[in-house]
This record gives C-alpha cells, sequence and structure tokens, in this order.
C-alpha cells in the first residue's frame, strides 16, 4: 500500500513536485555495464577500419563489417544481445587495443567471453601467448592446451574467435607451414597483419614449401620455430633446417624451452 | 500480486530477461532520490547507474526464494542512498549550502509533473521548484534522507523505515523534524524579503 501523503498542506505539493525523470542515457549504460546490451564503434587496424564491439564486461566482437544495420544482425546472432553504436571507444580501452596492436603485451583488455566453451576459451588463451612477430601451427596450441590430437578443433576455435586481432588467432599457421585460412577477410589479409608485425609472410611460405618446419642453431643445438624471437640472433651461417622434431633429435639439436617446437601430424589442420 | 512483487518474482525466475524492466519502472526514483540527496546531476546519474549494477550483482548472487521476498522499493533506495553517502563523505566537509547548486532547468531534468498554464506560471513553478530543490539540499543529511524518502519519493513510513534500517518511529521523527527545518527556512526567507515594492 502506498501512502502518498495527501497534499492538502503546500509544502508536501512542492516537494511532492521534486520528482524528476531520469535522464534518457541512463538506462543504456546501466544495461552496458551489467552486460546486457553492447555499445560498438570503429577503430583503425593494418586491414582498414573495423568495428568493435563491448559492454562492462569487455570487449565482445570484433568484425570488419562497416555496415550498422549488418554489424548488429551479426552482433546480435553471435551474442544474443542488442546493440548500440557509439561515438568511440572508451578511452582506456582504445588506448588498450592500440598498444596492445602495436605490441605491448602488458596492456590488458578486458573480453567479454560468455557462452563460449572452455575449450574455445583454452585455445584464445594460448594463442594470447604467441609474441607479435611470431607465429606457431595449429599442432602447437593442441599440444600446449594438453590435447595434441584436437588439431582440426584448435583451427575451428580459432576460425570461431570473436575478437580477432585482440585475440591473435593470425599468428597461428597451418601445421605444413603455409598461412592457413583468417576469418577476418581471408588469408590475404592474415599476411598483411603479419607482415605488419615484422614478419615476411612470402619467405615464411617459401621455407615451408621446402619442407622447412623448424630451425636449429648450430652453435647451440637448440632447435626453434622459425619465429621464435630467441633464434632471431642465429647468424646465417649457423641455421640448420629441420622437418621434424625427430630429425633435429638424431642431430644432436635438443627443443627450444621458450617456444617448445613439437612434431604434429602433417596431415591434419 | 502488486507490481513490485511481480517484477522481484521474474527477477528470480530470469534475471537478464526481467532486469532491463527493474530499471524502466524505478531509474525516475532512484535518480530523483540521488538528485535531490546530492543536488549535483553528474553525481547523481553516477549514483543511480552504480545502484542499478550494484543491484544486479546483488541478485546474481541471491537465491531464488531471497529475491522473490525482496522488497524492490526500499531494497534499491537502500543502495542508491548508501551510494549517495559515500559520495557526501567523499567530497568531505563542503557542505552543500556552500556549494553553487544545479538548478534544474539549468542542468536540464525534466519535473515528473510539468507545470501547465501561461508561460509566467511555468517560470514561477519553476522557480519555486528550485528554491525548494535547496532547501531541502541544506537539511542536515540525518533528515535529508528521511525527508526525500517520505515527501519527494512517496514512500509509506513502513517503506522508509525499511530502507534506513531504523526504527519506524524514528523515522517518523526525523521525517518531522527535517519537515519542521524547511517550514522555519521558509519563514527566515520570507522575513528576508519584504514584499512591497517601491517604483
Amino acid at each position: 500500500m502506498n501512502l502518498l501523503p495527501t497534499p492538502t498542506d503546500p509544502m508536501d505539493a512542492a516537494l511532492g513536485s521534486l520528482a524528476v525523470t531520469a535522464p534518457s542515457t541512463l538506462k543504456a549504460a546501466v544495461l552496458v555495464e551489467v552486460g546486457l546490451l553492447d555499445r560498438y564503434a570503429r577503430i583503425d587496424s593494418p586491414i582498414g577500419p573495423l568495428t568493435v564491439a563491448w559492454n562492462g564486461l569487455g570487449v565482445s566482437l570484433v568484425d570488419h563489417e562497416p555496415d550498422d544495420a549488418a554489424f548488429e544482425t551479426r552482433h546480435a546472432a553471435a551474442t544474443g544481445r542488442p546493440s548500440l553504436p557509439a561515438e568511440r571507444l572508451p578511452e582506456r580501452m582504445a588506448d588498450a587495443i592500440e598498444r596492445r596492436l602495436g605490441g605491448d603485451r602488458r596492456a590488458r583488455i578486458k573480453l567479454d567471453l560468455r557462452g563460449h566453451s572452455a575449450f574455445e576459451q583454452d585455445v584464445w588463451r594460448k594463442a594470447l601467448e604467441i609474441p607479435r612477430g611470431e607465429v606457431r601451427p595449429y599442432g602447437w596450441v593442441a599440444a600446449e592446451i594438453g590435447r595434441p590430437k584436437a588439431v582440426r578443433a584448435v583451427g575451428t576455435a580459432l576460425a570461431h574467435n570473436p575478437v580477432p586481432l585482440i585475440v591473435p588467432c593470425h599468428r597461428v599457421v597451418r601445421t605444413d607451414g603455409t598461412i592457413g585460412q583468417y576469418s577476418l577477410g581471408g588469408p590475404e589479409n592474415k599476411r598483411t597483419i603479419l607482415a605488419a608485425e615484422g614478419l615476411d609472410p612470402a619467405q615464411m611460405e617459401a621455407a615451408a614449401a621446402r619442407g622447412e618446419r623448424l630451425v636449429g642453431c648450430a652453435s647451440t643445438h637448440i632447435v626453434c620455430w622459425p619465429t621464435c624471437r630467441t633464434g632471431r640472433h642465429m647468424l646465417a651461417r649457423n641455421r640448420r633446417p629441420f622437418r621434424t622434431l625427430a630429425e633435429a633429435a638424431a642431430s644432436g639439436y635438443r627443443p627450444c624451452k621458450v617456444c617448445r617446437p613439437v612434431d604434429g601430424s602433417l596431415a591434419a589442420a | 500480486m502488486d507490481d513490485d512483487a511481480r517484477l522481484a518474482f521474474d527477477l528470480a525466475r530470469d534475471l537478464d530477461a526481467a532486469f532491463e524492466r527493474l530499471v524502466v519502472v524505478h531509474q525516475d526514483r532512484l535518480f530523483t532520490i540521488a538528485l535531490r540527496m546530492l543536488g549535483d546531476r553528474g553525481a547523481a546519474e553516477e549514483a543511480a547507474q552504480d545502484a542499478f549494477v550494484r543491484a544486479y550483482r546483488a541478485l546474481g548472487g541471491y537465491e531464488p526464494a531471497r529475491i522473490r521476498e525482496l522488497r524492490l522499493r526500499p531494497w534499491l533506495s537502500t543502495i542508491v542512498l548508501n551510494l549517495c553517502r559515500n559520495h557526501l563523505t567523499r567530497r568531505g566537509r563542503a557542505r552543500p549550502g556552500d556549494r553553487s547548486l544545479d538548478a534544474d532547468r539549468a542542468i536540464g531534468v525534466e519535473p515528473v509533473d510539468r507545470a501547465h498554464g501561461s508561460p509566467i506560471a511555468i517560470v514561477e513553478a519553476r522557480d519555486a521548484r528550485d528554491a525548494w530543490a535547496a532547501r531541502v539540499l541544506a537539511l542536515p543529511p540525518a533528515y535529508r534522507g528521511p525527508v526525500v524518502l517520505r515527501h519527494i519519493d512517496g514512500l509509506s513510513y513502513p517503506e522508509v523505515a525499511a530502507a534506513l534500517g531504523r526504527p519506524e518511529g524514528t523515522v517518523k521523527a526525523q521525517v518531522h523534524r527535517g519537515t519542521a527545518l524547511l517550514r522555519a527556512m521558509l519563514e527566515a526567507e520570507a522575513r528576508r524579503q519584504p514584499t512591497e515594492m517601491t517604483a
């Protein structure tokens, strides 16, 4: 029962008139903060403008769809939530994304990955560990997350990465060393991004075509993935390409403890 | 079953589906309480937003039975009042009366009941509202909360008591003390402003 005072007293009426309506922005701000509604805005990237959606829990979707209506449809299908356009990303989020894309791994970007399986999240977390300017094969991700036979599923999980570029699925390549597919507009975009990160995709693919999956150093007798940062200062005369870890071991090379190379099935992924 | 009880029932069944309705139904109330406690639109909007976010997180951790039993009006009032209290503490000793008050029209706040009639009547109603808002802000916080909940938000005494976590007799006394102070302010102003006009 609502016992509103009867406004016989002018003061009661005057106080009652102090009720106001909430600002029109309040509801959306609340729903975004609790993660029931997303906002989206554009950012620049090496492959052109991208649309980024977020809410209070973090970034929820990155897509190259330039059209608002089409993006909202895709976002709703992917997240089950509505979305509203915004002028720009929140300053701290924009700053963190820019720093991260520039190679600063300390920049923290919150991600909203609700609704995705634990396996998918394991795969994406592992991809986040691959430094800028390096790549790893699908088989490495599978081995590292303790599912060495799930190479194909790793490929599928990476293809479903809702936040490409932020979770760098572009740094995961096919087990045979070729560049592989890319969800954000195909392999050409993957080459562009890897080149922007300081790699030479054409050279990587040429080496893969020669069957060189691993590189050993003749002075240290350590064998690495070709893009491992610890192998970068290797003198050209010490470079020893290998097809497999077993082949390297037979020549007295031990696997690098930083990039942890593995032998994967060349047929898979 | 009243509207809030039905809403509580729906929140207990599916928080995410019913939460937007909670915001729609209670946003004017929570913003009004915060605005009249703080006198600052930005701070009031922040307090109201924060109150809903805290409510959502709290509801997410409650058992359905507990949500169904919640009396949403006083419960939400408690949350927003606590946030206002924190804000006032942070603001320090600066008494609200000492700082410039955001007049409603300057900050684009719309009253729930718009004034009708001639333009002069509307301006006078607006000025009167600003003056009352300033008087409420001049109340000591211990009386301001009870007066805002009872006379501006329109909660019943049992609801005010529940919102403040104090006995009903105590909040009645605080509301009466607060309204007596408002009346005294009004009389003091009338004494300061002689009504005769010289041309």
